[in-house]
């Protein structure tokens, strides 16, 4: 069984999280062509070994996280909250969520 | 091309594999004489007009019908370990045509019809059994789509019809059909010719197949690098060593976007593991092949008595063959809804193979970029199915330079252009 420390509700069970894949930086939808769009959509690295991907706390506290794992052994390398996100306190002021699960 | 009859033999196999027949078994069986090898083994060469990285049943049929069809023979296929030790040999053995897009069910069916006629090809007892395909329907939606992808392959001569739960307990009398249950039967998708076939025989098959037209097969021969010079591939670096060819096509499954990066092309690929279970052998009580896609699951009962369960595959992207504690969890939670009569059968063993899934659900055949390199690729969850039909048409590919019509909307370029061929409804769990 894998187990994900959410950044915000600390160490779950993998079946609670929804995963979304490799991250990757969207082109700017106002001025993407198809081609460059196209290639976002269903292009990716694929890589056998680390990789950086999205996921979701589906289950949980509904945020995204970013994951990095090894695809060969699904070793967790580092989890993290996404780029900009608030902090931990300021989160948990709004949600209520007791701050001793924080990993 | 030549090829054939070289020479370069190791010596331990002197002749090829001899036609079996009842005759030679009683024989043989009288008179102790030892069965040649079914393939042989060889110095990997400098040079081959083609190598076909990958040695499942897509490899070897298209090395098999590049040298039955076209009279290509100087072809090596390479596998980095044992022929038929990826997908071919994980698979559920499961055939069918019933898709949804009227291009999905001429290319599956077309392989239908191989498979029907490959024991007689191939001169190998592939023991394909057409015990019929049921897919379940345990809401409106699901019905909808069995009305649908019944009327689309009546259009195109494929044998489906939607049945009702009456007729579903006719054909598997163990099935829970009763409106208790958690998720009710109201109906199904019945195919009569779908079945089950023995996967490794198919592999050996081909490999002896194109063995006997002079093909090479190198086990344990792992591809490190595809050299490109100017836009055309130009051969190939092995872990035994250089290899030139002008043609190297791809026809591996989970690893395919690897391979591919090393000739420089990009693949809209993710590898996510499927993996399967058998259980104990029991008295034959399951005749057809039993799918449901709303509880993720397809039963059949093989010739030894074992039942063999498979799954839609692992909810993210890996490499990884490890079994799973969830999968086999929610396999029996899901097995048991369907027949409960089921719950002291105990489970042998289960495993994972790699699937490289493509965003459309439909796979990605022919020539790339970079002239010479072709892939048979993107085979996702369905690939053994295909296979017959896959080496056929890719090796028409390959001798003619012209993509078969059969292939051409499984084009890489159409994911560029916005061309998908959308397959997810007949095939994200419905084996």
């Amino acid at each position: 069984m894998i187990t994900l420390s959410c950044p915000w509700c600390g160490p779950r069970n993998v079946t609670e999280f929804a995963y979304g894949g490799e991250s990757g930086a969207r082109p700017d939808p106002a001025t993407a062509t198809p081609q460059p769009w196209r290639r976002y959509l269903y292009t990716n690295a694929n890589p056998a070994g680390p990789v950086t991907e999205t996921w979701l706390h589906r289950a949980g506290c509904r945020r995204y996280l970013v994951v990095e794992r090894d695809t060969t052994t699904n070793e967790i390398l580092a989890i993290r909250r996404p780029g900009g996100a608030p902090s931990t306190s300021a989160r948990h002021a709004t949600t209520g969520r007791a701050t001793e699960q924080r990993p | 091309m030549a090829g054939a009859g070289r020479g370069h033999g190791n010596g331990a196999t002197n002749g090829r594999s001899p036609r079996y027949s009842a005759w030679d078994l009683a024989r043989r069986g009288l008179t102790g004489e030892a069965w040649p090898p079914a393939w042989r083994k060889h110095e990997l060469r400098p040079s081959y007009d083609v190598v076909i990285i990958g040695g499942g049943v897509h490899g070897l049929a298209t090395a098999h019908y590049l040298a039955a069809n076209h009279g290509i023979t100087d072809v090596a296929v390479l596998d980095k370990g044992y022929i038929g030790g990826g997908g071919s040999g994980r698979n559920t053995a499961i055939l069918r045509s019933n898709y949804l897009t009227p291009e999905g069910i001429a290319f599956y069916d077309r392989s239908l019809e191989l498979y029907r006629g490959l024991a007689a090809d191939l001169n190998f007892n592939v023991m394909f059994s057409q015990r019929g395909h049921m897919t379940l329907a345990h809401n409106d939606a699901s019905l909808r789509t069995m009305r649908w992808r019944a009327e689309v392959n009546k259009l195109v001569g494929v044998d489906s019809e939607v049945i009702d739960p009456d007729e579903v307990a006719k054909l598997v009398p163990r099935m829970d059909v009763s409106s208790e249950a958690r998720y009710p039967i109201l109906g199904a998708l019945w195919h009569p010719p779908g079945g089950i076939i023995r996967h490794d025989a198919v592999v050996w098959g081909y490999a002896r197949g194109a063995d006997s037209r002079g093909v090479q097969i190198h086990q344990n021969t792992e591809v490190l690098g595809i050299d490109v010079v100017a836009g055309r591939v130009t051969g190939v670096q092995t872990s035994r060593g250089a290899v030139s060819a002008p043609i190297v096509v791809n026809c591996t499954a989970g690893w395919s976007s690897l391979i591919s990066d090393m000739a420089g092309v990009e693949m809209p690929v993710h590898t996510f593991p499927l993996q399967a279970a058998v259980t104990e052998p029991v008295q034959p009580f399951l005749d057809p092949v039993v799918v449901s896609g709303t509880l993720h699951v397809y039963v059949s009962q093989t010739d030894r008595g074992e039942l063999v369960f498979g799954a839609s595959v692992d909810p993210f992207a890996s490499y990884s063959t490890r079994g799973s504690l969830e999968f086999i969890e929610g396999l029996a939670g899901h097995v048991l809804q369907l027949m409960p009569s089921l719950h002291n059968l105990r489970l042998l063993r289960q495993w994972a193979g790699l699937c490289d899934m493509t965003p459309d659900y439909s796979p990605i055949m022919g020539p790339t970029p970079v002239e010479g390199f072709y892939v048979d690729v993107g085979w996702g969850t369905y690939g053994f199915k295909a296979g017959p039909v896959s080496g056929e048409q890719m090796a028409a590919c390959i001798a003619t330079g012209a993509t078969p019509e059969l292939i051409a909307p499984f084009a890489l370029s159409r994911f560029a252009a916005g061309e998908l061929v959308g397959e997810k409804g007949a095939a994200a769990v419905g084996h």
